[in-house]
């Protein structure tokens, strides 16, 4: 067993300057090196779920993107349109909630033309694993398809709605619904 | 001079003689957090054995020049780098698997086990028995997870690493916290019956 070195005040600055420097060297790379990954994962996501919400295309809905005001708060939403053969097919909304149990929740939200819900995707959420984050399982989030925001009451039973809620993950299932309603209203208003 | 461990000894105290969790008791945080399911808590220890060997190894590697009084803020530079290296890699290259641990991922930095085998065995064994130590200890605890996970995914979901055996909705006390109290409090109660008897 060695002896630890006695400290000076010369010896610690620079122990701990080294130590830092080293570590913000490897860090750095370990960045530089995971940032493209990263962001692709990250928008590879992004086109599965504009690719499951949407059905049927043949435009590239991504380049077609637009910005959208949204209702409540002064965030923007992004509107990705889908068109087959020039008619409008669907539109994909990239919208969110902040009533999660966490953070921000990100949803996208694929409706037909009459408004009624195509598909649901959860983006990106920090629930809790194994309750909240059975947000993006189709048990829960199947319920939404064929429903019409316009016509149907999508907020979860216990506020008077046809969801019914994830068990022990309530606020979560509140947040979904009141994405999906959020892009709805945002769209519809700016169709406006 | 105490009596040195051979390799062999020294790796295995840390499945069941030292096992983290259910013996030493150490890290119950992301323990309790993270095991909802099998596969999670496999993914969790198996992030803490990577930071826990390579911490392990680095400490040993340059115990010599560390100043006695800042030994533990150099100790958590280096833990929380390889955290972070952990947190960018699974985010990059597992996406999956790191939107299920997302947020336990930054925990392991206080997770006491790194600390605690880099302050009482890296900073004064040599390297190789350092390894040995970080392996020994991150199997363990990645047996301790997986084990818990297993126990609570059965239960409360009546699954295992995500294959449903029977269409049936489980207890979900299991995958709730008291859950995670009470199954642990099994699992240590087992670990000192067997110790008390031999």
């Amino acid at each position: 067993m060695a002896e630890q070195r006695p400290s000076s005040f010369i010896n610690m600055l620079l122990t701990l300057a080294l130590v830092t420097l080293a570590s913000a060297v490897a860090l750095g790379y370990v960045y530089s090196w995971t940032k493209g990954p990263i962001e692709a994962a990250r928008l590879a996501k992004q086109l599965r779920a504009i690719n499951k919400v949407l059905g049927i295309y043949d435009n590239d809905p991504i380049t077609e993107a637009s910005q959208i005001q949204g209702m409540v708060e002064d965030d923007s939403l992004t509107v990705y349109p889908g068109f087959q053969g020039g008619e409008l097919s669907g539109v994909a909304i990239r919208t969110y909630s902040n009533k999660g149990y966490t953070t921000r929740i990100w949803v996208m939200a694929g409706f037909a033309p009459d408004g009624s819900i195509k598909d649901v995707e959860v983006l990106e959420h920090k629930e809790t694993p194994g309750l909240g984050s059975k947000l993006s399982l189709p048990a829960f989030k199947d319920q939404y398809i064929g429903l019409n925001p316009g016509a149907n009451d999508i907020r979860v039973t216990k506020d008077g709605g046809e969801i019914d809620a994830i068990s022990g993950a309530t606020i979560s299932s509140r947040a979904m619904s009141e994405a999906i309603q959020l892009a709805y209203d945002s769209y519809n208003s700016n169709k406006e | 001079m105490k009596k040195e461990l051979t390799n062999k000894e020294n790796f295995v105290k840390g499945l069941i003689k030292e096992n983290p969790v259910f013996v030493l008791l150490l890290g119950l945080c992301p323990t309790l957090g993270v095991t909802t399911s099998a596969f999670n808590g496999f993914g969790m220890g198996m992030a803490t054995l990577f930071v826990l060997l390579m911490s392990n190894l680095v400490i040993s590697l340059i115990r010599n020049f560390i100043p006695q009084k800042v030994r533990i803020p150099s100790f958590i530079v280096v833990i929380a780098s390889f955290v972070t290296v952990v947190d960018l890699t699974m985010a990059g290259f597992t996406p999956g698997l790191h939107e299920q641990l997302g947020l336990f991922i930054p925990l392991i930095v206080v997770n006491c086990i790194v600390l605690g085998r880099a302050e009482a065995f890296a900073s004064k064994h040599n390297l190789m028995s350092s390894m040995v130590d970080g392996l020994g200890m991150g199997v363990g605890f990645t047996f301790a997870l997986t084990l818990l996970g297993g126990i609570r995914e059965v239960l409360g979901n009546l699954s295992l690493f995500g294959l449903k055996f029977l269409e049936a909705d489980g207890m979900l006390l299991f995958i709730l916290a008291p859950g995670a109290f009470i199954a642990l409090g099994l699992i240590i109660g087992f670990f000192e019956w067997r110790n008390a008897k031999s």
